[in-house]
């Protein structure tokens, strides 16, 4: 090919672009069962492919938490036809990149790709979807490597620690009470038998969601998908139970001791999430309110007590609005020196009370909006956040729709509805707050070396 | 203008040889009236723009004695900056839903701003930038808050082991050099730090004549031209500062330092390459055999897919103005410390004795070249690239060439590279983590 046929490429490239830049999500079902969404966006001559299961760890059972988590580390073993460690080599060979994640609601697997190698992607996903082969060999390695990740992860990280235990009280019934990556003893007693009762139970295609964004043709995509995943048989699904969470009937408080230096403050409220898109308005009003309270260097809690007050180091404030299960408006925070953190909490409940009485001005609402606005568009830049956006929508049974009405629901809220939503959650009957007790670090004197001291090893 | 010719870019890769002198990426260059070099691409495709400015202002420009004065002054860029307050700046910030960032390691300082593209939002958002870039204040209140929350982070790491482990690592591989300092610095250093100490670093090290100015998004070049002289010519004056010094050879060290964890955190490594090093691309690529390339490489094949040891096992270049450290990294518990360690080393030795196999260089080059068109794939990694070329003073046509850079590296250049280059006895090590009780 020549110059001049690149170049005369290359326009209508940029042309396509800008037609397609604001392109609808283009929504399909194969007739197993598999949902594939595909979001056309052509700036660059890449293409994400993700599979959502939904199936994350709120689908487990006590005593075998984890395995949500474990069987995604499985999904890299190898099958009949793609033995163990062939997936990532041959995505790495034509220049991918891939991983995966477990969360509580979802188990997701993605590839970035060169856009003319999505076939390759679809190939190997659909194989491991139906085909999987768990050794004992390969669980017996995989499930060290697993604990070493819950090592790292959790038991050397205080205020994850704090945090897996703080959810642990705030829930009572709902899965969402047990951590991502499983408790230690689960995990020490998980066997390869139930990775393949997980992979039994819950992989197939229509448990699944193919979410494609990137420079491709829709029609191109799910004719791909027909060819690779439409052979996969459905699967009839267990029944799933609601579990809901019974009210909090009154304040929750733990201390977890951990060696660290700081202490750490963890509050969570219990609250709803998005459910009917047309008629909640709450989850709306609660971000808005999460945004006026610490959306920004100056905004009301940052300033109040990190800026002006200096009693805290840190703090945020965060709360998701989407969820399979029930939600949680939160606040984290680390004293400054010299404040306990019975201190700093007395001071977050005066704001808080403050906003519960008094309200959040038009100026601080319209700055929480702002960002809103500006970061919708600022997500563009990037098509793996919006295949993350999309696949969330679609595992969590939200209608996509949601991501172009997003903005004009949250710029629809008052400053009323932010006042109100904060006086109907932040309630102390329906509050869990933890405490991190740092335990010192230092081992007692004696010829062992310290910290900072050369030593032969 | 990104997607104007980056399809050109996937054709030019599967015919590379003919067509490696085209443009990946259509940068603009020039320097402004006072010196700052200007980095900028032109793309309309949305309706924002992503700007950055960086000085030769990192941690190696601190003195020892006031370890941390060069964060704390990026830090307190924009606690007032001047006619506006620090409230105020964070407010008009928010109001225009525009972002200010930070951009902080051994060599760079900066500032970067992501903001809308329309009329009232960009030139509120630059104004601001401008302002904390030319006349920030330094106030005392806040200078005694933030390096009060410095303080308080540098104590919690003396907590977390990976913290530990990279402080004594840097000082194990470059002793008394600059790039030994913590980028933080240090509890001492900081409390040695006065307010005034702030605007003379600043007036210093935040000069035109050093700055890197880089752009993309939705912008005019005539546009681009007019931001850039804006900021170039209110920033101090006088000569860029002195280039860092090379760091001289070290002995290496072993260190074993406890801390309560479960698990054993353990570094290994040695002085490597600068980023305009002639070893770069065999080294580079190498590295992706021997711990660069994920499940590609040789220590996460060696610890974790074999062994189990561990949930990451790594190595990497970090590629500095001078030359920055070879680190090889992983985490395991208590009792497989040692074995680990051993792997790592026996690992290492085994790739300097022998190089890559000729399959593994083919897949290390398949997964560089083939994933090109993700290193460019948002504005914000070009936006990395254009810092790159311009700090380091890398050749305009970096990106144009980089995939046949990286195609035309031989086994023998990988294997003579590391000879020379990485000496598994000089390797220091660190371990942080629970003391074997024996």
């Amino acid at each position: 090919m020549n110059i001049i046929s690149f170049f005369r490429w290359a326009a209508a490239g940029l042309f396509l672009a800008t037609a397609s830049a604001h392109a609808a999500v283009q929504d399909f079902k194969l007739d197993n069962g598999l949902r594939v969404l595909v979001q056309e966006d052509a700036r660059a001559p890449v293409v994400v492919s993700q599979v959502w299961y939904r199936a994350g760890s709120m689908d487990e059972f006590n005593g075998t938490t984890g395995v949500a988590h474990l069987l995604e580390h499985m999904m890299f073993q190898g099958t009949e036809k793609v033995p163990a460690g062939q997936f990532s080599k041959q995505i790495a060979a034509v220049g991918g990149r891939e991983n995966a994640f477990t969360n509580l609601d979802y188990t997701t697997y993605f590839q970035q790709l060169p856009k003319d190698q999505l076939a390759l992607s679809m190939k190997l996903e659909a194989d491991r979807m139906a085909n999987l082969k768990i050794s004992d060999e390969t669980y017996n390695k995989e499930i060290q490597v697993v604990m070493e990740e819950r090592r790292m992860r959790t038991e050397d990280k205080p205020q994850a620690m704090v945090y897996e235990r703080a959810m642990s009280v705030a829930y009572q019934e709902h899965p969402y009470r047990r951590p991502i990556i499983g408790w230690m003893d689960d995990l020490e007693h998980m066997t390869a038998q139930d990775a393949r009762d997980w992979y039994r139970r819950w992989y197939a295609p229509n448990n699944a969601t193919l979410v494609v964004v990137g420079d491709v043709k829709a029609n191109d995509v799910v004719a791909l998908a027909r060819e690779y995943f439409g052979p996969l048989p459905a699967k009839a699904l267990p029944a799933r139970k609601p579990q809901d969470e019974p009210e909090q009937k009154g304040i929750k408080r733990i201390n977890v001791k951990a060696p660290a230096k700081l202490p750490y403050l963890l509050m969570g409220w219990h609250a709803p999430v998005l459910r009917d898109v047309d008629r909640d308005q709450l989850p709306y009003a609660l971000q808005l309110l999460a945004g006026v309270l610490d959306g920004h260097d100056s905004a009301r809690l940052q300033k109040a007590l990190v800026k002006e007050g200096k009693l805290a180091v840190n703090l945020d404030v965060g709360y998701d609005s989407i969820a399979r299960g029930p939600g949680m408006f939160y606040l984290e925070a680390t004293p400054s020196e010299g404040v306990t953190v019975d201190v700093l909490e007395k001071a977050i409940r005066a704001e808080l009370d403050k906003v519960i009485a008094s309200g959040v001005s038009e100026q601080e609402l319209n700055r929480a909006k702002a960002q809103v606005i500006a970061s919708d568009v600022y997500q563009r830049d990037s098509g793996f956040y919006q295949a993350m956006q999309i696949g969330e929508l679609a595992t969590v049974g939200l209608p996509l729709r949601l991501l172009d009405e997003r903005v004009a629901k949250l710029r629809a809220v008052t400053a009323d509805e932010v006042k109100a939503a904060a006086a109907q959650i932040i309630q102390d009957d329906h509050l869990t707050v933890a405490v991190l007790d740092p335990q010192p670090i230092e081992p007692k004197p004696r010829r062992a070396p310290v910290p900072g001291v050369k030593n032969d090893y | 203008m990104i997607t104007d010719l980056l399809p050109r870019l996937l054709l030019a890769l599967a015919a590379w040889t003919a067509l490696a002198a085209h443009a990946a990426l259509p940068i603009q260059h020039w320097t402004t009236a006072e010196g700052a070099r200007v980095y900028f691409v032109e793309s309309h495709n949305l309706p924002m723009l992503d700007v950055s400015v960086d000085f030769p202002a990192g941690s190696a420009y601190d003195a020892p004695d006031k370890a941390g004065l060069a964060r704390l002054t990026q830090v307190m860029l924009d606690q007032g900056a001047g006619q506006m307050s620090e409230e105020e700046i964070a407010n008009r910030l928010a109001d225009v839903g525009a972002e200010l960032g930070g951009r902080f390691d051994r060599d760079r300082a900066g500032v970067t701003l992501r903001t809308l593209s329309s009329a009232k939002e960009r030139s509120e958002a630059l104004a601001i930038l401008v302002d904390v870039l030319q006349h920030p204040h330094f106030p005392d209140a806040a200078f005694q808050r933030e390096r009060n929350r410095m303080l308080a982070e540098l104590k919690e790491q003396e907590a977390q082991p990976e913290d530990v482990a990279d402080k004594a690592f840097y000082r194990a591989v470059y002793g008394t050099h600059p790039y030994g300092l913590p980028e933080s610095g240090t509890a001492r250093g900081l409390n040695q730090v006065k307010q005034e100490d702030l605007a003379r670093f600043h007036a210093a090290h935040y000069v035109a004549a050093g700055a890197v100015i880089s752009m993309i998004g939705d912008l005019s070049r005539t546009e681009a031209e007019q931001l850039a002289a804006r900021i170039s010519a209110g920033l101090p004056t006088g000569p860029a500062p002195a280039s860092i010094a090379a760091p001289v050879a070290v002995k290496p060290e072993t260190l074993k330092l406890s801390l309560p964890s479960t698990q054993s955190h353990i570094l290994m490594g040695l002085q490597g390459m600068s980023r305009t090093d002639p070893d770069y691309f065999p080294l580079y690529v190498g590295n992706y055999v021997l711990g660069g390339g994920g499940f590609d490489s040789r220590l996460l094949e060696e610890e974790r897919q074999k062994r189990g040891y561990a949930y990451s096992a790594y190595s990497y270049f970090n590629p500095l103005v001078q030359p920055g450290p070879l680190e090889i990294g992983l985490q395991t518990r208590q009792e497989h410390t040692e074995d680990a360690l051993k792997v790592a080393h026996e690992t290492v030795q085994n790739f300097v004795a022998q190089g890559p196999t000729q399959a593994e260089l083919t897949q290390a080059k398949g997964n560089l070249v083939g994933g090109f068109p993700l290193r460019l794939d948002t504005n914000k990694k070009i936006l990395e690239y254009l810092a790159a070329i311009g700090f380091y003073r890398l050749p305009l046509n970096y990106l144009d060439t980089w995939t046949s850079k990286v195609q035309a590296v031989s086994l023998d250049q990988v294997r003579d590279a590391f000879r020379r280059r990485v000496n598994p006895d000089a390797l220091s090590v660190v371990v942080v983590g629970p003391q074997a009780t024996q």
